[in-house]
């Protein structure tokens, strides 16, 4: 498993350009599927029939976020944007890695106060190059954070397990999954920290009966932090709201009674801040029951999140246990 | 020239219909069928030479932004708020037209003479501003105007320097244009030259259009922001005038589908059309809502740029309007379905 979870997270694919994870995520599905096919946004979906049960729809993305070069300067230096969720305070002194596999440091122009953190515009990155005609990156490339996966006891520390944690959880489940009742349409989606882009168009095109985003979350489990109920190693969090979303009650307590027959620990989940794959999903069509379980995760959009590895797999059984029942709402 | 009769007209989102006829009359002879649908886009349909079965989409905005009149006062002054994204600071001392009789107005502000120090280096808010149509109190100036009429800046076409012009609301009425000229051709796909409504205030005419059409790939052509002005730094320009039309990697409503912009880059480099790349992530367009339609839409966008757009002058290079017409005649001539996959 760490080994996958490795192969996921060290994989390079922004949102916007996720060419390369689909293909690594394309070469773990393949033979384990019925049907595999890329959506006009670039969603991987993979169909595994069931027996006539449900159309269940299980996505988690497989962008990750990262920042865009919007200029390459006159020696060479490059002024970048975020690209979805990215902060100042995580990028002094960073490595970012782009898709030639060229790295650059994130540099200031002048450090204004220590107590103080550069906005954007101060900031640039240097790869490194000697002029704008030497620069090995152009405008428009996106860059990455540059980090090894680590594993440490139980708790494995890298970049991007949002969510490429829920990628691996989702590969998993299709490595461990029998016969099953219901038609799994594994998705695989595209620009998720962008604003939900590839679940818009993926569930549409799918019109499931019902939908799950397996997704990292907070915790509040670290010194000081703010008040939440999440804490990493006790389990996968079954959410019940967040900042854009409240889930079906009825795939919501039919996650729980699943975590509970089966003895699976679990966790319940309400996030201030913050949305998942489901938001998108729920209100596709006609509307979808769509619940989402999450996995713990600490420091969330920096180079170095933190979850606990027996979360993952604990994830990859609530999730072999739900589907197992005939009906997937209560 | 049909940009200076676009320029000079007045459209402002939610009101496009003048707009839409002159566009209507301009493409009629060139196109199979022009259509108008319930929201007011205006839809030209032009058959395929039958090399492939797709339908492919070029939107361009028929709106501007501009203001509406909320509250006429006791003195006959109109209380306004704006419609789309208006600079405030840019408004005080503009000349307005107001309704559908055009009755011109200024919007009013205090003389500099009676200006506070800390005035002097305020922005005035927006609730703060009146237009004065010349009315003597309120049922003179009912007489003229009321309630829900749009205003717009009251500005004439004109040719600057060299090859260069200046006119209101070329967002987006140089892809009105560009979309007008590229009807004239046929291609090996049903084309759909979609002018779109309300684009300024959340891409709403697209999002219908493209529901309905259910294009299999999709080109929205701007008007988009050059700030080339001199900087302090060296940073980006956005986009800048003469450098040719600006192809959008990305923006903050969507991302360009790859194999579009790469055959729009290769099509420029093989017919020796200059290009240049739009800064990412600044602006949106109605790629942003059409790209993410029913299953999806493989999208890209293409710009004029143009210097101080959402004010009352912008300025465009007619040669960056004229490369941008040849590029995408070009590009669109070369598209296959090939393009539309997903690498």
């Amino acid at each position: 498993m760490i080994e996958l979870i490795r192969t996921l997270t060290e994989t390079y694919g922004p949102a916007g350009n996720e060419t390369r994870i689909r293909q690594v995520l394309r070469d773990m599905v393949k033979g384990k599927v019925d049907e595999l096919k890329v959506d006009a946004l670039g969603n991987l979906i993979a169909l595994r029939k069931g027996k006539g049960g449900k159309k269940v729809m299980l996505a988690a993305h497989m962008d990750e976020i990262g920042i865009v070069v919007n200029y390459v300067d006159e020696k060479g230096f490059l002024r970048f944007s975020a690209l979805g969720g990215v902060f100042p305070h995580t990028l002094l002194g960073n490595r970012v890695e782009f898709e030639n596999g060229v790295v650059g440091v994130i540099g200031v122009e002048k450090l204004e106060s220590p107590d103080k953190v550069p906005t954007f515009d101060k900031l640039y990155i240097d790869v490194g190059a000697e002029s704008r005609e030497d620069c090995p990156v152009k405008v428009g490339d996106i860059g990455v954070f540059s980090r090894p996966l680590i594993a440490q006891g139980q708790r494995l520390i890298a970049k991007a397990f949002d969510d490429r944690i829920g990628c691996a959880v989702l590969v998993k489940l299709l490595e461990e999954i029998g016969d099953c009742e219901h038609d799994l349409y594994i998705v695989f989606t595209v620009q998720e920290e962008l604003g939900l882009r590839g679940a818009v168009t993926s569930a549409y095109g799918i019109a499931p009966d019902v939908g799950i985003a397996v997704d990292v979350t907070r915790t509040g489990d670290t010194p000081e932090a703010p008040k939440m109920a999440v804490a990493l190693g006790k389990g996968p969090a079954v959410k019940v709201k967040d900042a854009r979303m409240i889930s079906h009650p009825g795939v919501r307590q039919a996650l729980i009674r699943a975590a509970e027959q089966n003895g699976i620990p679990y966790q319940l989940e309400v996030l201030e801040g913050g949305t998942t794959d489901a938001a998108a999903i729920q209100l596709t069509r006609e509307g979808i029951p769509t619940g989402v379980i999450s996995i713990p995760c600490r420091y969330i959009h920096t180079p170095s999140e933190m979850v606990d590895l027996r979360d993952v797999e604990n994830a990859v059984r609530l999730l072999l246990a739900y589907l197992s029942s005939k009906e997937l709402t209560e | 020239m049909l940009l200076k009769e676009l320029s000079e007209a007045i459209g402002v989102s939610g009101n496009e219909e003048k707009v839409r006829k002159i566009i209507e009359e301009y493409v009629k002879p060139h196109v199979d069928k022009v259509s108008v649908d319930s929201i007011g886009n205006l839809i030209a349909f032009k058959q395929g030479d039958g090399s492939y079965s797709l339908k492919v989409v070029l939107a361009a905005h028929m709106d501007e932004i501009g203001l509406m009149v909320t509250y006429i006062n006791e003195k006959g002054y109109l209380h306004f708020r704006p419609v789309g994204g208006v600079d405030e600071r840019i408004l005080p001392g503009k000349r307005v037209l107001v309704g559908d009789k055009a009755v011109p107005g200024v919007i009013g502000l205090k003389p500099i003479h009676l200006l506070k120090e800390e005035e002097r280096s305020q922005v005035a808010p927006v609730e703060s501003l009146v237009i004065d149509i010349g009315a003597s109190d309120k049922s003179s100036a009912e007489k003229m105007v009321k309630v829900g009429d749009y205003a717009t800046f009251d500005v004439a076409f004109q040719e600057l320097g060299a090859r260069r012009v200046k006119g209101k609301a070329f967002d987006d009425r140089a892809g009105c244009a560009v979309l007008a000229e590229l009807v004239k051709e046929r291609y090996p796909f049903d084309l759909y030259a979609v002018f779109t409504v309300q684009e300024e205030v959340g891409l709403r005419g697209a999002k219908v259009a493209a529901y309905a059409i259910e294009p299999d790939a999709a080109f929205s052509i701007e008007g988009t922001v050059a700030d080339d002005l001199p900087k302090e730094k060296d940073v980006s320009p956005t986009a800048r005038l003469g450098h040719g039309p600006a192809i959008t990697i990305m923006d903050r409503t969507f991302v360009a589908f790859h194999p579009l912009v790469r055959l729009l880059v290769e099509t420029a480099e093989a017919e020796g059309i200059p290009y240049q790349f739009k800064q990412p992530l600044v602006g949106g367009t109605d790629s942003g809502a059409i790209h993410l339609t029913k299953k999806g839409v493989p999208s890209a966008t293409v710009a004029v740029p143009c210097r101080y757009i959402h004010s009352p002058v912008s300025i465009l290079s007619l040669d960056d309007f004229e490369n941008t017409i040849r590029l995408m005649e070009a590009a669109l001539k070369r598209l296959k379905p090939e393009h539309l996959r997903v690498e």
